[in-house]
C-alpha cells in the first residue's frame, strides 16, 4: 500500500528537479532542512532516524540534494523524508515535510482489534511486510 | 456631517453629586483628551444615535452603561475611587460614507475585569448597552486587550503548531468534510461516510453542529462507529486521521461524559458549538488541556448577531474572545463559498486567530494593535459551499494554516465519497507544489488543476461537476475603509 504521509503523497513521486524546487522554497523562507529515514512508517513513529543534523547554515539546494543522494545510496529501500524546520518565535516546529524515497515494495499496516468494555474496541497497528 | 460637541465633566464635587439627572458626559464618561493606558481594555463601538441625540453624549452613555453608570446620580459613588471605575469614551468619529453612524472608542481600566473570565468581560462590555434607548443601534466592532489581561487566560488547549505535530501533518492546509446528510443516518451508515472520506485522502471528518443524540442515532453509537472508521482509515493510509466528535449536550455533566468516552476511544479531537456559552466553553477547554484533546469550535448561531453592520458584535471580536477562552479550531468563513464573508474582512478573522501580534489593518477591519502575549494560535476552518475548483483561491487567500472543509464537495462527487476526497487532496497538493515552485496560482490556478486532472480522474470529474459553481452575492459585513465593497470572488 502507498503510505500517504507528508505533503505530496497523492502526487506522482517527485523528480529530483521537483524536489530541488521545494528545497529552494524552504531555503528562501529561512527554514533548515533535515533528512530522515526509516523502515517503519507506523503513523505514530515520530522519530525517524536522522541523516545528520538539520542543515542550519546551508543556503544552496545542491547541498541538500547531495545529502539526500548519500542517504539514498546507504538506504535505498527505506522511506526518506525531508523536514523543514522554522525557528521563528511562535512556530519553532516543522513547517513542511515530504517523502522523497520509498521502498520498492511498501509494507502494509495491520490493525488489531481487541474487545474492551461493552462494545468498545482497543485498536493497535503494526507494520507488516 | 454634524459638528461634534465637546462637553466637559463637572469637576465641582458638590454640583456633580447633587441628586438628579446629569448628562453622561457631565458625569465623566467622556474625555476627549484621554490617552489610553497600555493596561486599559479598549473597545470600539459603531453607534447610531436616535434623532437629536448628540454623538458625544451617546458615546459617553455607552461608556457609562458598560461600566459604572446608572441613569441618575448616586452619592455612593463618593465612597469609591470612582474615576477608576468609569469607562472613558475618548474618541468619536463619523463612519466614512455612512451618515448617522459613529465610531466610538472607549477605554476601561483593568480593575473592571475579573481574571480569566469571558463571562465577566462580556457582562460588562455587552451587558446592558445594546438595549439602551437613546441608541437606535450599536455594534461592537473591535477590542484591544492589554497583555496583562491576556495572560490571565490559558488560551487554546493545543494550538495549531502542536496540533500539526500531533497529527504529523505539515506544509499544507488540512482537509476535512462534514458528514452528510446532517440528520437521519444511523450510526453504522454514518461511520461509512467517515471511513470513505478519510480513506480517500481527508485528514478529518466532522459531525455537524446539530448532530447530538437524536432518536435516529444515539451519541455512543456514533462515537463507536466513527472511531472504527477513523482507526481503519489510519491503517489503510498510514496517516493519523480524526473525526470531530460533537460533544455538545444539555448539561456540562453530559458533555464531560461524552468527552470522556471520546477520550477512551482514542479520538484526537472533540467538538462543541458556540451556543453552549462562554463558561461552558472555558470549562471544556480546561478539560481538553488536561486530556491532550484538540477542541474544535463550530460557530453555530453567530450569524444572528455578527452579520448586520449596524447592530450586534463583529465576528473579529468573537474570534478574540474565543482565542482567549481557548479553542483550537474555529470556523472563520471561506469568502468564496456559500456563507457570508467579504474576503478582506474574513482575512482579518484569520489574522486574529493566527498572528502572534495584530497590527492595525483597517481594510481588514482590525482597528487596534493586539499583542497576544505568546498565547497559542487557533487553526481557522473554512467550511461551507467550497469545492476543488476553488483550491487556488482558497490557498491564495488563507495560506497553509487552515482546515479546508469540503462537505458536499466530497460526498456529492459523482464517482463516490472516496473519489471526492481524492479529488480534493490531489487538487490541494498540486496547488501547494505549484505555489512553492513559484507559480502564480491566483492566475494559473485553473490551468494547474486541469494539468492534475489529466492523470486524476476523480479531479477531472469534480471540475466537470462544480468547476463553474460560484456564489456571487454582495456581502453585508464589509470594511468601511475601502472605496467600494470587495466583490465576492
Amino acid at each position: 500500500m502507498r503510505i500517504t504521509q507528508g505533503c505530496f503523497s497523492f502526487l506522482p513521486d517527485l523528480s529530483d528537479a521537483q524536489i530541488t524546487a521545494q528545497v529552494e522554497y524552504c531555503l528562501e523562507n529561512g527554514w533548515a532542512i533535515g533528512v530522515e529515514y526509516t523502515d517503519d512508517p507506523h503513523p505514530r513513529n515520530t522519530y525517524w532516524d536522522m541523516w545528520g543534523n538539520p542543515m542550519f547554515d546551508l543556503r544552496d539546494a545542491k547541498g541538500v540534494m547531495m545529502e539526500l543522494d548519500a542517504c539514498r545510496a546507504a538506504h535505498p529501500d527505506a522511506y526518506i523524508r525531508l523536514n523543514a524546520f522554522d525557528d521563528t518565535r511562535g512556530v519553532e516546529s516543522v513547517k513542511m515535510s515530504f517523502i522523497v524515497n520509498r521502498p520498492s515494495e511498501e509494507p502494509t499496516i495491520h490493525m488489531q482489534r481487541t474487545d474492551f468494555e461493552g462494545r468498545t474496541q482497543k485498536y493497535a497497528w503494526d507494520v507488516r511486510r | 456631517m454634524n459638528e461634534l460637541s465637546n462637553p466637559q465633566e463637572i469637576t465641582d464635587k458638590k454640583k456633580r453629586y447633587a441628586a438628579g439627572v446629569l448628562k453622561y458626559a457631565q458625569m465623566g464618561y467622556w474625555d476627549g483628551d484621554y490617552e489610553p493606558k497600555d493596561t486599559d481594555v479598549l473597545a470600539l463601538f459603531r453607534i447610531t444615535p436616535q434623532e437629536g441625540v448628540d454623538p458625544i453624549e451617546a458615546a459617553a452613555a455607552v461608556a457609562g452603561e458598560s461600566s459604572t453608570a446608572t441613569w441618575t446620580v448616586v452619592w455612593t459613588d463618593r465612597l469609591t475611587a470612582c474615576d477608576s471605575y468609569r469607562a472613558k469614551a475618548y474618541k468619536v468619529e463619523p463612519v466614512p460614507g455612512t451618515p448617522g453612524q459613529y465610531f466610538c472608542y472607549v477605554a476601561y481600566d483593568l480593575i473592571l475585569f475579573e481574571e480569566g473570565s469571558i463571562a465577566n468581560l462580556t457582562a460588562s462590555i455587552i451587558g446592558n448597552v445594546f438595549s439602551f434607548k437613546p441608541l437606535k443601534a450599536a455594534r461592537l466592532e473591535d477590542m484591544r486587550f492589554p497583555v496583562a489581561y491576556v495572560k490571565t487566560y490559558k488560551g487554546p488547549p493545543t494550538g495549531l503548531i502542536v496540533e500539526r505535530e500531533r497529527l504529523d501533518k505539515f506544509g499544507k492546509p488540512l482537509l476535512g468534510a462534514t458528514t452528510k446528510p446532517k440528520l437521519g443516518l444511523s450510526g453504522k451508515n454514518y461511520g461509512r461516510v467517515v471511513y470513505e472520506g478519510l480513506k480517500g485522502g481527508l485528514d478529518f471528518m466532522k459531525d455537524d453542529e446539530n448532530i447530538n443524540s437524536q432518536p435516529f442515532m444515539h451519541w455512543r453509537d456514533r462515537f463507536l462507529y466513527c472511531m472504527e472508521a477513523v482507526n481503519h482509515a489510519t491503517a489503510v493510509t498510514g496517516e493519523v486521521k480524526g473525526h470531530y466528535l460533537n460533544i455538545t449536550a444539555g448539561t456540562m455533566e453530559e458533555m464531560y461524559r461524552r468527552a470522556e468516552f471520546a477520550k477512551q476511544l482514542g479520538s484526537v479531537i472533540v467538538m462543541v458549538d458556540l451556543i453552549i456559552g462562554w463558561t461552558a466553553i472555558q470549562s471544556i477547554s480546561e478539560w481538553c488541556r488536561q486530556n491532550d484533546m484538540i477542541l474544535h469550535m463550530h460557530r453555530a448561531g453567530h450569524g444572528t448577531y455578527t452579520r448586520q453592520k449596524s447592530h450586534g458584535i463583529s465576528f473579529r471580536v468573537i474570534a478574540k474572545w474565543l482565542r482567549l477562552a481557548g479553542v483550537d479550531h474555529l470556523h472563520c468563513g471561506t469568502a468564496v463559498g456559500k456563507l457570508e464573508g467579504d474576503p478582506l474582512t474574513v482575512q482579518g478573522y484569520y489574522n486574529v486567530c493566527r498572528e502572534t501580534r495584530n497590527e492595525v489593518d483597517l481594510p481588514r477591519g482590525i482597528f487596534f494593535e493586539q499583542d497576544w502575549g505568546d498565547i497559542k494560535k487557533v487553526m481557522p476552518v473554512a467550511s461551507g459551499g467550497i469545492h476543488a475548483g476553488q483550491m487556488h483561491q482558497l490557498i491564495d487567500l488563507f495560506g497553509d494554516d487552515v482546515v479546508l472543509q469540503f462537505g458536499g464537495g466530497t460526498i456529492g462527487h459523482p464517482m463516490g465519497i472516496q473519489a471526492g476526497a481524492t479529488a480534493n487532496r490531489v487538487a490541494l497538493e498540486a496547488m501547494v507544489l505549484a505555489r512553492n515552485e513559484g507559480r502564480d496560482i491566483r492566475n494559473e490556478g485553473p490551468e494547474i488543476l486541469r494539468e492534475a486532472a489529466k492523470w486524476c480522474k476523480p479531479l477531472e470529474a469534480a471540475l466537470e461537476t462544480w468547476g463553474n459553481i460560484t456564489f456571487n452575492y454582495t456581502p453585508t459585513d464589509t470594511s468601511d475603509f475601502v472605496p467600494t465593497a470587495t466583490p465576492a470572488m
